[in-house]
């Protein structure tokens, strides 16, 4: 272990070192090109192979464009300073946007308490009503290109770009909304620092944009969900049929066993911090496991247990851990209801509360499970000052250095989740922690393989693994 | 109460009347509500430096500050929650008259009966309350338990799993060209081909080695422990750089703390 801190003393230092250097090496920002205007621009060279399509794995209301820059962007002339996107539109989306404008100052009367009278309402629906019919006739007026309707400027976008996504609302309301299934017509101009000088493109239409029922996207999330689960299942079922499963010995774990006798020897109480995370947050799902232990093996001992809380709903799942664990050990006489309870769902008053609880109790045995924050070192630091035993464990990486420095002993991220299958020994937790080895056996053998790939240039291979949410 | 007690806490009320009257002196010229103002930044700076106080060790200051400190937040949140979650939320959503009971804007278009189920689970978990039917108050939970995990299962497959193998795809040889190039140009720049090619080794192994310490189901013995040891050398350098940018951070807040005492309560520095 000791070897273990002179790393950690290292990478201290390699983090200060770089912080210097950061500091020495502050690069000049970079010094605006800067053209001067000329006074007889001639009209760039327009963009090319302007395509405009359906925004895949999306849910509607966007199109994408591409195109081929200008000759005179970073050549020719240089002239090109950037484009123009313009989409036509029909001149009704100027009633449509003089009822959007209406119903909100209605909206903003109603809103504003000032009157909710029926007029208001009625008022309301009459304008929402002409607006729904409007609607209706966007599409038939979009199909009327290019009569009664003009290009309207959508975004600027600097010189170098060659796509980009028309986004568009999907609220009917929206000022940005753009309706599916409806022939759209999209051009790009480019521009020069003559705002008079600028060369249209051909017009890319009708395209029409509508959402998709899959994310194509998502693909190897959804394989590794089912590599995943048959793993589960498979490990587990094997589990439940007697098979051993190794889990190899935890130190911070066995470490609870030889604390609470140490509280029990010394009469003091265990003090059993969950963190700040919520019910659903995995670490504080696995730090209930870990009290259901320390809960049981107090209950034997008949030590005192506290537990102190930041979440209501948390305490409620935490009361019911520990009250279980008393009937399990048979002591349910002894189950105090007031050692789980509640303090603040404020972070820092919550740290004073539990720091105010460890030189008063002096708790013999502190245990840090669950998530944690900005607190944790005022937590272990505390409970070190007060000479407790400390155990801790979060999958919170900013603040897992804060534990190792000040507790005796700390599970490192998902030693955590490890911890609950090494002390429930249940099927389905052995089950499932031997698939999750399987699981980074897997992603040992994929970067091993991706980085064939890219050394060899299979792009498709590591493009596989690009997920857009 | 020890005597020494006594005289220290009627010591501290004194010095904190006098910085009041001082304080509130100096403000009469900048603000109008200058005995009020003046007893906030007293009261500021005094709770300040009762907290301070437990770096000595605990004490009736400290415990002051404390208990005052759990018990405005604990009131505060339960009442954030009532007014933001239930009456700024929920009501305008769903009843014109208890809207305007609490006199918060009606919204009935965004009228939804679904706003209903966290109202029905909410008084599922206070059932647990009463003695008979506490034992529902686990439904809820299970749900909310249950749903999470679902949603987080997906999130951290994409964010933790895939994009994780994804980010190790990396050249191991940078710009190769051969090895007579590489150390005719072999520099220590930091955008040189050298410090690229080392970085990528460095991101290979360690997420190799970081892997195999993870590993619970073997033990990590021979070849493998030698890699397991590697990954926790790996994960300690790791957590000691984090250490000392994180202390960076924190040294930063006490200096805010500092500069409130200094400026705002003493006025020493402008």
């Amino acid at each position: 272990m000791a070897l273990y801190k002179w790393f950690f003393v290292l990478g201290f230092i390699f983090c200060l070192c770089g912080m210097a250097t950061a500091q020495e090496s502050g690069v000049p920002p970079d010094s605006a090109n800067i053209d001067t205007i000329s006074q007889s621009i001639p009209p760039p060279a327009p963009v090319t192979d302007l395509q405009a399509f359906d925004t895949r794995n999306d849910h509607g209301h966007s199109i994408t464009l591409k195109w081929k820059k200008s000759a005179d962007d970073g050549a020719g002339n240089n002239s090109v300073i950037g484009y123009e996107i313009y989409t036509w539109e029909p001149n009704m989306v100027d009633s449509m946007a003089q009822l959007r404008s209406e119903i909100d100052q209605v909206r903003a009367a109603i809103y504003g308490g000032k009157k909710t009278g029926e007029d208001l309402k009625k008022k309301i629906r009459t304008l929402k009503d002409q607006y729904d019919i409007l609607l209706e006739q966007l599409t038939v007026a979009h199909a009327g290109y290019p009569e009664g309707g003009e290009w309207r400027l959508v975004d600027k976008v600097p010189a170098g770009t060659e796509t980009y996504v028309h986004l568009g609302s999907k609220e009917k309301l929206a000022e940005g909304y753009i309706p599916d299934y409806t022939d759209l017509y999209y051009r790009v101009d480019a521009l020069t620092a003559d705002s008079v000088v600028k060369t249209p493109s051909v017009v890319v239409g009708p395209v029409q944009c509508y959402g998709q029922w899959f994310n194509t996207e998502q693909v190897p999330v959804l394989i590794t969900v089912i590599l995943f689960g048959v793993l589960i299942l498979y490990f587990v079922m094997l589990a439940r049929k007697g098979k051993e499963i190794y889990v190899r010995p935890i130190g911070g774990i066995e470490a609870v066993d030889d604390a609470i006798g140490r509280a029990t020897e010394m009469g003091k109480p265990i003090l059993y911090v969950l963190g700040l995370g919520s019910v659903s947050d995995v670490a504080t799902i696995a730090a209930f496991t870990i009290l259901q232990r320390v809960a049981k093996k107090v209950a034997e001992y008949q030590t005192d247990l506290i537990v102190p809380t930041y979440d209501p709903i948390v305490m409620s799942v935490a009361q019911d851990v520990v009250k279980s664990a008393y009937y399990d050990a048979g002591r349910a006489d002894t189950y105090k209801e007031d050692s789980v309870f509640f303090v603040t769902q404020s972070q820092f008053a919550y740290v004073a509360a539990v720091n105010g609880i460890m030189l008063r109790d002096l708790p013999a045995t502190n245990v840090y499970m669950g998530k944690f924050y900005a607190e944790s070192l005022l937590l272990a630091e505390t409970g070190a000052l007060a000479g407790s035993i400390q155990i801790s464990g979060t999958d919170e990486i900013a603040q897992m250095p804060f534990f190792i420095v000040a507790c005796d002993y700390t599970l490192i991220g998902e030693e955590l989740y490890a911890a609950s299958a090494y002390l429930g020994r249940e099927p389905i937790l052995l089950g499932s922690l031997k698939a999750q080895d399987y699981a980074k056996a897997a992603i040992i053998i994929l970067s091993i393989l991706g980085i064939i790939a890219t050394v060899l240039g299979f792009t498709w291979f590591t493009e596989f693994f690009h997920v857009t949410s | 109460m020890k005597r020494t007690t006594v005289l220290v806490m009627v010591g501290a009320i004194v010095i904190f009347g006098i910085s009041w009257v001082l304080k509130s002196m100096s403000l009469t010229s900048t603000t109008d509500h200058y005995i009020a103002k003046g007893f906030a930044i007293t009261f500021a700076a005094f709770l300040t430096l009762c907290i301070f106080s437990f770096l000595y060790k605990d004490n009736p200051f400290y415990k002051f500050a404390e208990h005052l400190f759990v018990g405005v937040s604990a009131a505060f949140w339960m009442s954030m929650g009532f007014w933001s979650t239930i009456v700024g939320n929920l009501i305008p959503r769903v009843s014109e008259t208890l809207s305007n009971y609490f006199k918060v804007p009606y919204h009935p278009e965004s009228y939804n009966p679904f706003y209903f189920l966290p109202v029905f689970l909410g008084i599922l978990l206070l059932l647990r309350l009463s003695r008979k039917v506490g034992w529902v108050s686990r439904w809820p939970l299970a749900f909310i338990v249950g749903t999470t995990a679902g949603f987080n299962f997906i999130r951290y497959l994409r964010s933790d799993f895939i994009e994780q193998v994804s980010a190790t795809f990396v050249p191991l040889l940078v710009d190769w060209q051969g090895i007579g190039h590489f150390f005719s140009n072999l520099s220590l720049s930091s955008t040189g081909q050298f410090v690229a090619m080392l970085s990528n080794w460095v991101i290979f192994f360690g997420v190799l080695c970081g892997i195999i310490y993870f590993f619970f189901s073997k033990e990590h013995k021979g070849v493998f422990g030698g890699a397991s040891k590697i990954g926790i050398w790996i994960l300690m350098i790791t957590f000691g750089a984090s250490f000392g940018y994180t202390v960076m951070g924190r040294i930063s807040l006490l200096v805010g703390r500092i500069t409130f005492l200094f400026k705002d309560w003493l006025s020493l520095i402008s």
